[in-house]
């Protein structure tokens, strides 16, 4: 808690809360706009419309009623997942594994009953995990089987990636490892694990977890660094698109990696760039204002801005 | 993104908030620590005489302050008499009017002296109109020859005061102001004649009657001096050293050679002044000034609203001062709490339980609220049924708990019913939502977050001069809202964001 430490912060090119609301959210970021990222499902049919692949919606849970018919519109599935549309930071996500006669099997192996999955679901509807507790919807989508490429240093979960996007050009990514204390989710407040990503390479890096640099996974005990992320050009082609997309100028993308489908994205966020900053051992500061420097980059086409993206960011090593 | 509107409106606002608090504090005399004492007196002057069934018209000399003193409060006993207050030449008087009093007859006045605002010490400056004194023969030329020897002695008109005033206290040792004071003058004879002859010299003057005001007196005497205008204004003089100036505690009553009290149609006429130190609160002198001051400026004070209102006012008006603290913890030190303005509404409640009380109270009640709101969960009811159990059972535990301590005799404990039950209510929601989801630790973390927050503004908010001062000068919340405003701006980090960015800290 020294000077030094604030000095070195600074130096690093640091972002912290309070500059990314007033210098990055409140100026680039119109308060009309959020709507499109907060509520999950419109992002879903936003995304579908501009031929983003996502995870197939199984079915929307909107009125109290409908819940009494949850066992029915969840008969074809053997699994998947029950979310809030405007959830926040992953509170209230159940990912269905697989179901046998009494119940549904969590990711993790507790079981639950089908009237503990509607009370969970009505839950939802109330509000208990959205935003400022207004009434929220619930949606149940296709559990995403992930991608070999993490088998190694991932424990249960689906990894994500995510990518911080600002005026159209990717300036950081990492991807997110669930970890046993994190129970599957990809959370960092949660426990789960954060690795960086150079951008030009989409090799990772070293991570973080828990606000502390670690090399090795905590519970398989390989090693984070030098995983090459597949389809990288394209996950950044596909992050720089969605700026077009909501019009957010600051935003996050998470993506993650289907074996069978490729990338998907999952969710957008207006207020991303805290943790990603440790993950990958670099603060957003400099980045974002080599960003603003440019005054043609918003014009400019998604692949020319992805070349630019890498161009710029890219080989940097982690200090961490 | 330029801050420089921002600057210029927090500017605006400490600006505007300064010039009110200086105007208040230093011309107006506003106290600025609570409880500070202004002196003032009790004036009350005693009319006694016998009336004989004639028409009686009394008359009594009214003091209208002066030497930096006003007087307030006036009031006039005297049942069955005509009042009526007149002015004259600088003078103010009393006229008590009766057809057919009998007996001995009690008149009374009575007023309050307090020291005048500093802005408000206005000097008398009408000039005097000279007359020609009514000197004659053998009088008149010593008049003459005294005045022209002091004005050989003296070099402009203060001196020449003060070296008459000299000679006159000893007229024996001096031929003429042997033959002008008489051999064994009064004070007041004395003064007379001063006055007379500095007349004569074309120095206006007059004799002026007071009182020297003292922490008591039941029978206070008549003070006299001079006063010369001179140089555009009126100056005292002290009539035994001749110097000018007189001490400050000297009340001036009234001016020139009437006696205090007249009376016609009456006999055996007596006064008698009594005086007595009252300090009052400084507060109720300077409120009492400012509605004097400028009249329509003084309906904004808060001092005129009635008692309740001030009541609520005063607690009220530290809200701001604890929000501002709560955005210094929040968004500077970066604590994290329960809701956004709920450490501030805890610490209210704080004032009236007192704080080890409140925290007990407040940490039972969550502790309680939460157990039962784990129960609730395994019935698995909707939300807004859930909530409202939840805040039906928190008003059922703080009854049971002011009930329970009304039987331990703990009575501090019966003000439990002043915490916020809705806020508690959803503060043990949010608390169970942020158990389940993040953990136990994040939930006690944010509750101990709040309850520190709320303990830190309690103990600023509690601060009797903070809520002395916001009260009195409640522009000063400008201040804060600069500030609050400016904070509105800081892109720094937080300090809890050194620990967590701590991980960069290895590198140069």
């Amino acid at each position: 808690m020294s000077t030094r430490l604030f000095q070195r912060l600074r130096h690093a090119g640091v972002m912290g809360i309070n500059r990314r609301n007033a210098d990055f959210t409140l100026v680039y970021n119109t308060r009309r706009l959020y709507p499109l990222v907060d509520d999950k499902y419109r992002t879903k049919q936003l995304a579908q419309a501009a031929g983003i692949a996502v995870p197939t919606l199984y079915a929307k849970v909107e009125i109290e009623r409908q819940v009494r018919d949850l066992a029915d519109a969840l008969q074809p599935y053997h699994d998947f997942v029950v979310k809030p549309a405007r959830g926040s930071g992953g509170d209230g996500i159940v990912i269905v594994e697989s179901r046998n006669r009494s119940g549904f099997r969590k990711l993790g192996g507790a079981l639950l009953r089908l009237d503990e999955l509607q009370h969970h679901v009505h839950n939802i509807l109330s509000g208990v995990f959205s935003l400022g507790g207004q009434p929220d919807i619930a949606l149940i989508e296709y559990r995403v089987k992930p991608d070999p490429v993490f088998a190694a240093v991932n424990f249960q979960g689906v990894p994500d990636v995510r990518i911080v996007v600002f005026l159209g050009v990717p300036v950081m990514a990492m991807v997110r490892l669930p970890t046993r204390t994190s129970e599957g989710r990809a959370n960092l407040h949660q426990g789960a694990l954060g690795v960086g990503i150079d951008l030009g390479s989409g090799a990772t890096t070293g991570g973080v977890w828990r606000n502390r640099p670690v090399t090795e996974h905590p519970d398989t005990g390989e090693s984070l660094a030098g995983i090459v992320i597949p389809h990288w050009e394209e996950l950044l082609e596909l992050a720089a698109r969605c700026y077009e997309l909501t019009g957010l100028g600051y935003q996050g993308v998470d993506f993650v990696l289907d074996i069978e489908r490729g990338p998907l994205m999952l969710e957008l966020n207006a207020r991303p760039g805290l943790n990603i900053q440790l993950a990958n051992g670099v603060g957003l500061l400099h980045r974002l204002e080599r960003v603003r420097a440019e005054t043609d980059v918003e014009r400019v086409p998604v692949a020319e801005r992805v070349r630019r993206a890498r161009a710029w960011f890219g080989g940097v090593q982690s200090a961490t | 993104m330029s801050n420089r509107r921002l600057y210029f409106l927090a500017g605006i606002l400490a600006l505007i908030a300064l010039l009110i608090f200086g105007y208040k504090a230093a011309l107006l005399g506003f106290p600025l620590r609570p409880h500070e004492q202004a002196p003032a007196w009790e004036l009350e002057v005693r009319v006694g005489f016998q009336a004989s069934g004639e028409p009686v018209r009394l008359s009594l000399r009214l003091p209208s302050g002066g030497n930096g003193y006003e007087i307030a409060d006036e009031q006039f006993v005297s049942g069955g008499y005509g009042v009526n207050t007149r002015s004259k030449a600088g003078n103010r008087a009393v006229v008590w009017s009766s057809r057919h009093p009998e007996g001995e007859q009690f008149l009374y006045y009575r007023a309050r002296v307090r020291p005048g605002a500093p802005a408000q010490t206005e000097r008398d400056t009408t000039a005097p109109v000279l007359e020609s004194p009514d000197f004659e023969g053998a009088r008149q030329a010593a008049a003459v020859a005294l005045v022209e020897e002091v004005r050989g002695r003296s070099a402009d008109a203060e001196t020449l005061v003060t070296e008459l005033l000299r000679l006159s206290r000893v007229p024996a040792e001096h031929g003429h102001v042997a033959a002008l004071y008489g051999h064994d003058p009064t004070l007041v004879e004395r003064l007379h004649t001063t006055v007379e002859v500095l007349t004569a010299a074309g120095v206006g003057a007059r004799v002026v009657h007071g009182v020297r005001l003292q922490s008591l007196a039941r029978h206070a005497g008549l003070q006299h001096w001079l006063e010369v205008f001179d140089r555009g204004t009126w100056r005292a003089f002290d009539p035994h050293s001749g110097v000018p100036g007189i001490p400050e505690e000297y009340l001036p009553w009234w001016y020139g050679d009437l006696p205090l009290a007249q009376l016609r149609g009456g006999q055996h006429l007596h006064t008698k002044i009594a005086l007595i130190g009252t300090p009052e609160p400084a507060l109720r002198t300077a409120a009492w000034r400012e509605r004097r001051f400028e009249g329509g400026w003084a309906k904004l004070s808060l001092l005129d609203l009635p008692v309740e209102t001030r009541a609520v006012y005063m607690v009220l008006l530290t809200v701001p001062v604890g929000v501002f603290l709560l955005v210094i913890a929040r968004n500077l030190i970066g604590i994290k709490t329960f809701g956004t303005f709920m450490p501030v509404l805890i610490a209210l409640a704080f004032r009236e339980t007192q704080l080890l009380w409140g925290l007990v109270l407040f940490s039972l009640l969550v502790a309680l609220g939460l157990a039962v709101r784990f129960y609730l969960d395994r019935l698995k009811l909707l939300l807004v049924p859930r909530l409202a159990a939840v805040l039906i059972v928190v008003i059922l535990l703080m009854l049971s708990m002011s009930l329970v301590s009304q039987q331990l005799g703990l009575h501090r404990a019966l003000s439990v019913a002043l915490f916020p039950m809705v806020i508690l209510a959803m503060t043990i929601e949010r608390m169970t939502v942020v158990w389940e989801e993040r953990g136990a630790r994040e939930a006690l973390q944010q509750g101990f977050g709040s309850l520190m927050v709320a303990t830190f503004a309690y103990g600023v908010m509690n601060i009797d001069l903070v809520e002395h001062l916001v009260f009195v000068f409640p522009e000063l919340l400008l201040l804060i809202l600069a500030a609050t405003l400016l904070l509105g701006r800081y892109t720094g980090y937080r300090l809890s964001e050194l620990a967590r960015f701590r991980a960069f800290g290895g590198r140069a």
